[in-house]
């Protein structure tokens, strides 16, 4: 399999959609056809993007929301990665452990957030549990996938060069699980920031989720509309920046 | 006492005593694949285990590395029994893909002498020697994905040779090519291997590999193994290709087939010799009535 090239037409017409739909959006908004409580014109909300960015309570949430995804994917890891390690070496664990895992990834786990926020309060703790909640499920799914699906030659092969538990650590298993693992970051990370927001809107003080869900009661559309598009932007670069990361631990080995 | 200890003539580079074979499977009880191998290893031999495939020639081969524990007997390498992998005496050449994906071939060659315990000083010397000695300096800094079949091999030969070990078991490491290629590939290693006085054990299923490459041929029975013959091939390393054309090498190979095929016969409930032997009962059976007649 040949590297994807950068493709030029793929991305003119990515961009092309892009601008069709905010086309849309605006003429829409400007013939009158729908009402402007539902569908704030396009202009004005770029006039609230503008101010809003523009003002510190924006920041404020902006922080807080962006501190509890940190934290929470910090907490998922450590705990994702762990056990995801300890669980991939042993096969038998990984019969017990990894459909039990699955299963309860397979739980829609929002219904547990009322107890998150009688165990962790309606603030931030509440918030940043939860979303590690949700992210540390896909880490340790893909690190308990990646350690165990290790082609078990390169681990005999290092075994007869006289290797250590150490040097088969770090010269075999994580390189060899690698991309597996970081796929399972990236997901972890997605999944935790949507957790984050969506709890902040059900119930929350603080951060951009509990922003949005106030506006919308306040109907103040378009300044909703223009956080709606702040997280858009902020989602997209989360994206960005992890399947980069993700590609810069693919490219050695395209094909094997 | 003696300062200066007298070689020992009679201690053989590799010893395998009485070595037999067993394992649980869940479903349908103990499999035995090695009952009862006996088999001494000069230094600076090339022996060939040859046998019906799945017959546990791997096994032995897996055994005499350290690599699996025998359920009876015991394996010495230079009079020492073996208890595990031994890098220091022992290098391997596997199959196909055992050279890993995320390293550069360089890269390879020196985790692999990290692996032994050879100091970072020396690495990247004995990594460049090694990789010149197969001749693939040029693909140094490519990776495993980036080279041919052929071209992994000799890597993984150069990582092999690259810990200069006294001893190198090879498993079946030409199977995975096509028959050009492999043939050529023996060839080079009868080059190679005619300069380093080396002891190699190398695993094949190819008659014409194994008589090609080896001083001698272990001929295994079906599973469980036991040793069923010993050929001798007396032409001195390096051997020309014209070696596969003269009257011993085909004499050999036709000798090799012969013993090897009722074994393969036993392993894939083969027809043909059942087929042979009714057709000679029906005859016989046939002359008799027509006698009485």
């Amino acid at each position: 399999m040949k590297r994807r090239r950068f493709d030029w037409r793929a991305r003119a017409i990515q961009i092309g959609f892009v601008i069709a739909l905010l086309l849309l959006w605006y003429y829409l908004g400007r013939s009158g056809a729908v009402s402007s409580i539902f569908l704030p014109q396009l202009p004005r909300v770029a006039e609230k993007f503008i101010q809003i960015v523009q003002s510190a309570s924006f920041y404020n949430n902006l922080a807080v929301t962006l501190f509890e995804l940190i934290v929470a994917v910090a907490i998922a890891s450590l705990f994702g990665l762990s056990i995801g390690y300890l669980v991939g070496r042993s096969r038998y664990a990984v019969l017990v452990f990894e459909p039990l895992l699955a299963g309860i990834f397979a739980v829609p786990i929002i219904v547990f957030l009322p107890l998150f926020m009688l165990f962790f309060g309606i603030d931030v703790e509440s918030k940043i549990a939860f979303g590690a909640t949700y992210a540390f499920f896909p880490i340790v799914l893909n690190t308990i996938g990646g350690i165990s699906q290790v082609d078990p030659r390169f681990i005999t092969v290092s075994r007869s060069m006289g290797a250590n538990e150490r040097q088969l650590f770090r010269r075999v298993l994580l390189p060899a699980a690698l991309p597996v693992i970081v796929t399972g970051l990236r997901i972890g990370a997605t999944i935790g920031f949507l957790a984050i927001l969506g709890s902040e809107m059900i119930a929350g003080l603080r951060g951009l989720g509990s922003r949005i869900s106030n506006l919308a009661e306040g109907m103040n559309t378009a300044e909703m509309f223009a956080y709606i598009v702040f997280v858009i932007i902020l989602a997209g670069i989360l994206n960005l920046t992890l399947s980069t990361m993700q590609r810069r631990f693919d490219e050695p080995r395209s094909a094997s | 006492m003696r300062l200066v200890p007298v070689p020992d003539v009679t201690q053989h580079a590799i010893s395998v005593g009485s070595v037999s074979h067993a394992y649980a499977r869940p479903d349908s009880g103990v499999v035995q694949t090695l009952n009862s191998v006996s088999l001494d290893i000069r230094k600076g031999e090339l022996l060939c285990l040859i046998g019906p495939s799945g017959c546990g020639k791997s096994t032995l081969l897996n055994i005499i590395g350290g690599l699996v524990s025998p359920t009876a007997g015991e394996v010495r390498v230079n009079g020492q029994p073996m208890r595990g992998p031994a890098p220091k005496e022992i290098a391997y050449v596997f199959q196909e893909n055992t050279l890993f994906p995320w390293n550069t071939i360089l890269e390879n060659i020196k985790v692999a002498l990290e692996f032994q315990g050879v100091p970072v000083s020396d690495r990247q010397d004995r990594a460049n020697q090694a990789i010149e000695a197969v001749g693939l300096s040029e693909f140094a800094h490519s990776y495993p994905h980036q080279l041919s079949g052929g071209m992994k091999q000799r890597a993984s030969l150069a990582r092999a040779l690259s810990l200069q070990t006294d001893i190198l078991l090879m498993d079946e490491p030409f199977a995975a090519l096509d028959e050009q290629t492999r043939t050529y590939l023996g060839e080079e290693l009868s080059v190679l291997l005619a300069a380093t006085n080396k002891t190699i054990v190398l695993v094949t299923h190819s008659l014409t590999e194994a008589v090609f490459l080896a001083d001698r041929v272990v001929v295994m029975t079906a599973r469980p193994a036991e040793i069923k013959a010993t050929i001798n091939v007396n032409t001195g390393h390096p051997r020309e290709p014209s070696f596969t054309t003269s009257a011993e090498f085909s004499d050999l190979r036709n000798e090799l087939y012969a013993l090897l095929r009722d074994e393969i016969e036993k392993t894939v409930g083969g027809f043909v010799g059942r087929a042979a032997a009714r057709d000679r009962e029906r005859r016989a059976v046939a002359g008799e009535g027509g006698a009485r007649s």
